[in-house]
This record gives structure tokens, C-alpha cells and sequence, in this order.
């Protein structure tokens, strides 16, 4: 990888000990991936918040760094363990909280915006066409990628963060070139959000970098959302195409067969003990439509409703909060499904959720069944 | 193929495993000592060696571990791997240990137990002592 001059010398520590270490990271990643130079970049989107997958290693690192470490360029934040508006309803531990606010201390003192959202797309002003960014949260770098007209490659937590303190990337993979390897044309009919989760998850298996996909139809945004999530949590890739593709590229079905594959490997429950919706995390037209959908409704055990701060914020002031509050919903805002520590396989046999991504993790993370449901099902079986 | 991830100039005796390594959840990030069982390496202690193996492999939080393992000065002197992979590369860029990767031909050549000194400025990465 060819660096210039400054970055030469910055490698080199003469621009300090933590600016060295960010460029060491790059450059391991750009040789890593075959870059040929570092390019700017204008955003950062950074994992490795949730003290639940980051530990004590990961909190003592972000401490010590913190000291003199500053983010150069517009950063957001992942999604934390907890809402620490109503943590004490749960069971987390003292520890737990106390490395959780580190963590998060840590990130503020660098000046990170303390988003707490995997939904940095729906929260904040999209640049313009072509923008190089670098997200480390799957979802949120395909659906950059994929719907927002961004530049990203599926950031490391490490490459992100070292990309947001020195305000460039390795100009590697999908920031330079895309070649889909395959093309996956949908045949299932009457798709719902559910379907689009295992689309993406079977997507995500079969792509390299990129996949084309074709016979999508419409979809809403927690359609989108649901197939960003999905592929994200299966594979490296980091992008769809929706086109056809060139002739040479090879096709392959997603129909009933492959569908019922991907729901036989994630749904392992009849039934759950409760509910989750957000993974990714709820925008406010989802909210909105949850709102409708559960008007003079109640659920008949716990929903776990995740959502961003901002959104909770703007909920609230529509109203939208009260009205899901009455029903019965647990609303969360700062973290999510995904990873989550406050739902402990100690308590809960299975639990029912509409998202593929947070099916995988609450499986092999919570070891909690999952039984999946698309979100007329849960409210049509689970709300009277 | 040779690449230099992480520069720089050590020597030390070969520690080879022939698996990969998860560094999240194989390497007790304490003592630097190997933790699991099905590994070829179990029970061998990390420290100081100069670490051969294919690659890494599982979650990118394994770099975090490589981190604590030099915080405690339990860590290799270097890593040698076949493939980059990018939990091995950024764990090694944080903790600043010495990462290159070679052919499979000069992987096969080296021998677990054999002192040799590594120089990322030096034409020949490896001089066999």
C-alpha cells in the first residue's frame, strides 16, 4: 500500500503514539484487503460499545485510548446493553453498569455522538451520492451501500474507529470496485419482513462482496431493513444490486425450499416466553405503524420494543410511547436485540421476534430458543 | 504471498500450530496460555514465542484479546500466518507485534522449536538462526 509522506511519518509515531497505532490499524487492514492507498472518509459508524461483547479488554482499551485520542470526522455509535432510564427493571449488575458508562464515557471524551443506534441511516442526514463512509455495523454499512448511495466496506470496530481518528480509509473492495459474484432472483410470493430477513440471511451465505438480486417488487422500509439485517448477520457481504446482472453471472432461485432452510436452521421454539421487536432497532414510521396496528390491543406477555434515543424522544411527544405503553410494550431506547444481556437464558425458555438478525444472536449468544413471527402474526396470536 | 502487516525487527524461538486460532475464547487472555482442549496448542504458553499458524478465525473481538495478552506481557514476539485475516491484523496493529504473512512453502519450512529473528526492513523477512 503506497502512504503518503504525512502518513509515512505518522506511522512512523511522529504524530504521537495513538495517531501510530490508528495508522498500524489501517494499514493492516489495507494490506489485509489488498488496498492500494488511503482515501478521506466523512463519516464513521463505530461497534464495539455494548460492554456485553467488548468485556473488560475491550473497556480498558477504550479508557486508556480515550485520553488522548479525538475523532476527526462526523462519528456515531452502535447501540450500548442497557436504557439507563429504566435499567433497575432489570437484572444487570452493578459491574455491568458501571463498565457500560466507562465505555461510554470513553467514546464521549473522544468525541463520539453518543447515538446508541444501529440505524444511523433513518437518524441522521445522508451525505451526497458516492460519499465514503466507514460503518462497522453490518445492517447499517449494507443498507449504506445498498440504498443510501454510500461507500463503505463492512468495517471492523477497529478499522472504524482508527478510520473516524485519522479520517481515512484502505481503498479496498467495494469502495473501489463491485462484483457481484451471483445473482439471486426471489420467488417466494407474498414476501413479508420476515421473508426479507431470510432472503438476506441466505443472500449473505451465497455472496462474496456483493450479490445482485432480482424480482423484488416493493418493499417498505422494515422490509429493507429486515434484508440488511439478515445478510449482515450471515457472511461478509456488504452490499445488493438490485438488478439482473450480466448474462454470465450465475442465477440462482431463493424459493419456498431455501426459505423453509433458512427458518428450519433459526426457528427453534413453538412458542416464546416474550416478545422483541427491533433488530435492527424501530424508526418512527415503524413506531407510527405499531401504534395503529395495536389500537385497542393488548399483548398478552412481555414486548420488548428497541428503538433509538431520538426516536423514543419524538414518539413521545406524538404520543405514540403512552399508547404502546398502555399495551403492554417495554420500550428501550440505547441498545437492542442484538447482544442483548437483558434477556438471560436463566429466565427465558424462547422468545418470539420478527427479525432474522436478532433470531441468530439471541440463538448462539442468549442460547434462548427463538420461535419467528412477522409482526401481523404476533399481533394477531399474542394481543387481544 | 509475503505481506508486512505490522513492521518491525524481534527474534524468537518458533511456537507452529497447524489450526488456526480463535483467539477469542482459546487464549486465556491472562497468562497468554492456550485454553482449549481440541487445540494442537493446548496447555502452551504464548509468551515470547514467535507464533506460526495459518490464520486466525472467529469473532473480530479476538483482536481485543491479543491487546490484553501484551498488556500482561504474556504475548508472542511476533505472528506469522499463511492469510491475513482481520482479527489477527488489528489485534496485532493495537498491541504493535510484528505481523507478516508467507507462502505455504515457507510455512512448511519452518519448524516449531527453531530460533529465528524477523526484520520488516530486511529483504529476507526471516533469517533462520
Amino acid at each position: 500500500m503506497e502512504l503518503t509522506r504525512e502518513e509515512e511519518s505518522a506511522l512512523k509515531g511522529e504524530q504521537g503514539e495513538t495517531m501510530q497505532m490508528a495508522y498500524r490499524i489501517l494499514v493492516a487492514t489495507g494490506e489485509a484487503t489488498d488496498a492500494e492507498k488511503l482515501i478521506p472518509i466523512e463519516w464513521a459508524h463505530l461497534s464495539g460499545v455494548n460492554y456485553n461483547t467488548i468485556g473488560d479488554a475491550g473497556e480498558e482499551f477504550l479508557s486508556s485510548i480515550s485520553k488522548d485520542a479525538r475523532v476527526t470526522v462526523k462519528t456515531t455509535l452502535n447501540p450500548m446493553g442497557f436504557d439507563i432510564d429504566n435499567v433497575s427493571n432489570y437484572k444487570l449488575d452493578e459491574n455491568f453498569i458501571s463498565k457500560q458508562l466507562s465505555i461510554r464515557n470513553s467514546y464521549e471524551t473522544m468525541g463520539v455522538i453518543p447515538s446508541f443506534s444501529c440505524i444511523p441511516y433513518e437518524i441522521f442526514d445522508i451525505p451526497k451520492n458516492g460519499t465514503q463512509v466507514a460503518f462497522a455495523e453490518s445492517n447499517a454499512a449494507i443498507h449504506a451501500n445498498s440504498y443510501d448511495n454510500l461507500k463503505t466496506n463492512k468495517e471492523s470496530a477497529f478499522s472504524a474507529l482508527a478510520s473516524a481518528i485519522i479520517g481515512k480509509s484502505p481503498y479496498s473492495s467495494l469502495r473501489k470496485e463491485d462484483t457481484p459474484n451471483v445473482t439471486i432472483q426471489m420467488k417466494v410470493k407474498n414476501p413479508n419482513e420476515l421473508t426479507y430477513g431470510m432472503l438476506g440471511f441466505y443472500a449473505g451465505k451465497v455472496g462474496d462482496t456483493s450479490v445482485n438480486i432480482s424480482g423484488l417488487g416493493e418493499m417498505d422500509q422494515r422490509q429493507c431493513k429486515a434484508m440488511c439485517g439478515g445478510m449482515g448477520t450471515s457472511g461478509t457481504c456488504a452490499k445488493f444490486n438490485f438488478s439482473e446482472g450480466d448474462p454470465n453471472t450465475e442465477k440462482i432461485d431463493f424459493d419456498e425450499k431455501e426459505m423453509q432452510n433458512v427458518h428450519d436452521e433459526l426457528n427453534t421454539a413453538e412458542k416464546g416466553d416474550l416478545i422483541t421487536l427491533g433488530s435492527p432497532q424501530l424508526g418512527l414510521d415503524e413506531i407510527s405503524d405499531l401504534t395503529a396496528k395495536l389500537k385497542g390491543r393488548s399483548f398478552q406477555k412481555r414486548c420488548m420494543v428497541f428503538l433509538p434515543r431520538t426516536v423514543k424522544e419524538q414518539a413521545q411527544k406524538i404520543g405514540y410511547i403512552t399508547e404502546l405503553e398502555r399495551a403492554g410494550c417495554e420500550i428501550l431506547s440505547d441498545c437492542c436485540t442484538c447482544l442483548t444481556p437483558l434477556i438471560c437464558k436463566d429466565d427465558v425458555d424462547a422468545v418470539t421476534t420478527n427479525s432474522i438478525k436478532g433470531a441468530f444472536y439471541l440463538k448462539n449468544s442468549n442460547g434462548v430458543g427463538v420461535n419467528l413471527k412477522s409482526l401481523k402474526e404476533i399481533v394477531e396470536d399474542e394481543t387481544r | 504471498m509475503n505481506k508486512i502487516l505490522v513492521s518491525g525487527k524481534v527474534e524468537g524461538t518458533v511456537l507452529k500450530s497447524n489450526d488456526p486460532i480463535n483467539f477469542l475464547g482459546t487464549v486465556d487472555k491472562k497468562t497468554g496460555i492456550i485454553s482449549d482442549k481440541n487445540h494442537n496448542l493446548f496447555e502452551k504458553s504464548l509468551k515470547n514465542t514467535v507464533l506460526v499458524f495459518p490464520s486466525g478465525i472467529g469473532s473480530s473481538v479476538g483482536a481485543y484479546t491479543i491487546y490484553s495478552i501484551k498488556s500482561n506481557n504474556t504475548a508472542p514476539v511476533a505472528m506469522i500466518c499463511k492469510k491475513a485475516d482481520l482479527t489477527v491484523a488489528t489485534g496485532c496493529a493495537l498491541a504493535n507485534i510484528p505481523l507478516i504473512t508467507i507462502s505455504d512453502k515457507e510455512f512448511e519450512l519452518i519448524k516449531n522449536g527453531m530460533k529465528i529473528s524477523l526484520d520488516t526492513d530486511s529483504i529476507n523477512l526471516i533469517h533462520y538462526q
